[in-house]
């Protein structure tokens, strides 16, 4: 089936796939009518998605070393940019983005910015020459570009602590939903997770895990954008929200004026027993805060984030994947316009949400309502039994005011569909949504690491003459050792300790930014040179953040310090990217330069034609 | 100077000529930020419109951009990938 046309037959395949989806929804849509409960909706929603995509890992099956590392290059454009969309867009993206909106506001948009705008490096200093060399994984460029096995195994060191810092939030992320949609305990959803993820990925490497984030693209995408209309259309925000909502971004401008944004005092929420996790709405919805810090803050925010995209290993080996040199870059912008549908709708539907909660003009309204009358709400009571809401009457008034109402981050998506009358159906889509988007961010993760210690340090380094079953065996079995591992960690909760997804962002571009564009950018670059700036990068890096983190630097340094500069722990790339450039540059001027071989490989980099650097099977 | 570096050159210029774009709108416009929020855009403010619309928008539009003219350079110099390749 996967043979000859297979590639032709993309569109069609997948269209037919999307209507059978539709169809499916439209099912459910009947059953939940017919009195189905929506607990078993929930379950056949994430059931049914899940089987796809198994049966799609396992009809991509494969024992070419090419097809599992690169999916044969020959992943179509547009395909290319949904597969990269569903790997960028986690499951943190997914149900905590519009809440960060909702109640971080303007400055928590940074992270819109960041995450966008990293594309616009990846696709004009990395992607089109990374495909031109054809490396099978990020550190295979680095170990080629600038030779041998230290420099090889220094960048594998930063993929592996980037990449397995996201990988657990993922699979930890994929645990919850699964544990809420099947209605089993958390630890047993990881692992239920984990087997889904593994089946995806082990089978058929990069080619199944490239035709699965297709998939579940497409159910991401359907189970955003459906929601964010139909709300918007039954809260009077007009059919299409995106260019309509100025009115109520306005209007809850006046309601802020009218409740008042006020600060809680720690004192009076530890008193009133607000559940962890739980935030008020303190801030204003579109206002920009003043002051130079304030936009430094801003602006800090958004390079970390966009210069981490550029440099995290999984979404470069996106691009390896496409035929050609030019489909790599057209590919990059194709991404892009795949994200941009998801992350625009966020703000979207961050304001729709509020907006739902708090006009008093509108049915679904709750601020400034007798706090009797809304705890006898159905989703009220809900959702405050699994402790995702919370209200503290603090003046004791009997009425809910702006800042008495708590309430977690994920709920403005999984929730504001019942909020604004929605059939249980669109709850179960959600769900289904969720569980797409974490899982094909970890598929990409896992892979990542596994292929960069299969390939790079298996292969390359202890036993560069193993034959291609062996080396396929060493990969899948690597692959199910780092899956287990992160759920491992995920299933005892420990992903706390390892901090926010943003450090990924900051260990990658640390210790590999610099590394590849001046690879590709500067021919003068030498060995020595990225060595030394890849472990002065990511080593003081990793300092500053035990410095700077106040769970790591009281047990470490003795003592809660000062961020320099504001620099704090979402941004510490800040600090060890400019060391890993000025140490590189240095380091390499003072040693000799590249050989006239070296030189003549960064040439060939350069143009799109011609023989790739590295074989097509190496 | 080779045809090679000929095409380096161009390509190099329009990298810059990118990044600029990219700068203005990821970096320069939320320096104003405040300032720009006084005006607005399709009724939202602009400095909130485009943090969570206009500058995504506009990476998308510049990714296009830029890919399609990368391509016009490959051609010029005589460096465009066969179709079939």
């Amino acid at each position: 089936m996967f043979k000859g046309d297979f590639i032709q037959n993309l569109p069609k395949i997948y269209g037919t796939y999307t209507g059978g989806f539709i169809v499916f929804i439209i099912l459910m849509a009947l059953a939940e009518q017919a009195g189905v409960s929506a607990k078993n909706i929930g379950v056949m929603f994430v059931a049914f998605t899940v089987l796809i995509y198994a049966l799609i890992g396992y009809l991509s099956r494969t024992i070419q070393v090419d097809a599992y590392y690169v999916a044969g290059r020959q992943v179509p454009t547009v395909f290319n940019g949904m597969a990269t969309a569903a790997d960028w867009m986690s499951g943190a993206s997914f149900v905590a983005l519009a809440g960060g909106v909702y109640f971080g506001g303007y400055t928590y948009m940074a992270f819109l910015v960041g995450w966008t705008g990293g594309y616009v490096l990846v696709a004009t200093l990395m992607a089109p020459y990374l495909r031109k060399f054809g490396c099978y994984t990020v550190p295979d460029f680095i170990g080629t570009r600038y030779g041998g096995n230290a420099v090889r195994a220094a960048s594998v060191f930063v993929l592996f602590i980037a990449s397995f810092t996201y990988v657990t939030a993922q699979i930890n992320a994929t645990g919850t939903i699964a544990s809420r949609a099947l209605g089993i305990p958390f630890e047993a959803g990881v692992w239920v997770g984990l087997i889904s993820i593994l089946i995806c990925s082990m089978l058929g490497g990069m080619r199944a895990v490239t035709w699965t984030q297709v998939a579940q693209y497409i159910v991401l995408i359907i189970a955003y954008l459906i929601p964010v209309f139909w709300i918007s259309s039954n809260v009077g925000g007009g059919i299409f929200p995106h260019l309509m909502l100025g009115d109520e971004v306005a209007r809850l401008g006046e309601l802020e004026q009218q409740f008042g944004l006020v600060k809680n005092s720690a004192a009076d929420m530890k008193a009133a027993g607000v559940p962890g996790g739980l935030k008020y709405i303190s801030g204003t919805h579109s206002g920009v805060p003043e002051g130079g810090m304030a936009v430094w803050k801003y602006l800090s925010l958004a390079i970390c984030m966009m210069v981490g995209t550029a440099s995290l290993p999984h979404i470069l080996m996106r691009y390896f994947t496409t035929p050609t040199v030019r489909a790599a870059r057209k590919s990059v912008a194709w991404s892009l316009f795949f994200i941009f549908l998801l992350y625009s709708s966020a703000p979207m539907l961050a304001t729709l949400s509020k907006l739902a909660l708090m006009d008093p003009n509108l049915p679904t309204g709750i601020i400034g309502k007798s706090i009797s009358e809304v705890q006898s709400i159905e989703w009220v009571q809900r959702w405050s039994e699994v402790k995702q809401v919370f209200i503290a009457d603090f003046n004791g008034d009997g009425i809910l005011q702006l800042n008495e109402w708590f309430m977690r981050g994920d709920v403005v998506v999984l929730a504001t569909p019942e909020v604004a009358g929605l059939p249980f159906v669109i709850s179960g889509l959600v769900f289904a949504g969720g569980m797409a988007a974490a899982m094909s961010t970890a598929d990409g993760l896992v892979l990542a690491i596994s292929n960069a210690l299969s390939h790079d340090i298996y292969y390359k380094i202890i036993n560069p003459k193993a034959e291609t079953a062996k080396r396929l065996l060493v990969a899948r079995t690597l692959l199910v050792i780092i899956g287990a591992a992160g759920a491992y960690i995920a299933s005892f909760r420990l992903t706390s300790i390892l901090g926010s997804v943003a450090w990924a962002f900051d260990f990658a571009m640390s210790g590999l930014f610099f590394p590849l564009v001046l690879g590709v950018w500067w021919k003068r670059a030498t060995r020595e040179g990225a060595i030394a700036g890849i472990l002065a990068g990511i080593i003081s890096g990793t300092v500053y953040l035990t410095w700077v983190f106040p769970k790591f630097s009281v047990p470490i340094w003795g003592g809660v310090n000062t961020p320099f500069l504001g620099i704090d722990h979402l941004r510490f790339g800040l600090i060890g990217a400019p060391i890993c450039l000025v140490v590189m540059v240095v380091v390499s001027l003072m040693t000799k330069e590249p050989s006239p071989a070296t030189q003549k490989l960064v040439d060939d980099t350069r143009i799109p034609t011609g023989k790739a650097i590295l074989g097509k099977q190496h | 100077m080779s045809n090679k570096d000929a095409y380096w050159n161009k390509t190099k210029n329009h990298m810059i000529v990118t990044l600029v774009l990219w700068a203005f709108f990821s970096l320069v416009i939320f320096m104003f930020g405040s300032e720009l929020n006084t005006m607005s855009f399709l009724g939202y403010p602009l400095a909130y419109y485009m943090t969570a619309q206009g500058s995504l928008l506009a990476f998308v539009i510049i990714l296009f951009w830029t890919a399609n003219k990368q391509e016009k350079i490959d051609e010029e110099h005589g460096f465009s990938e066969r179709e079939d390749d």
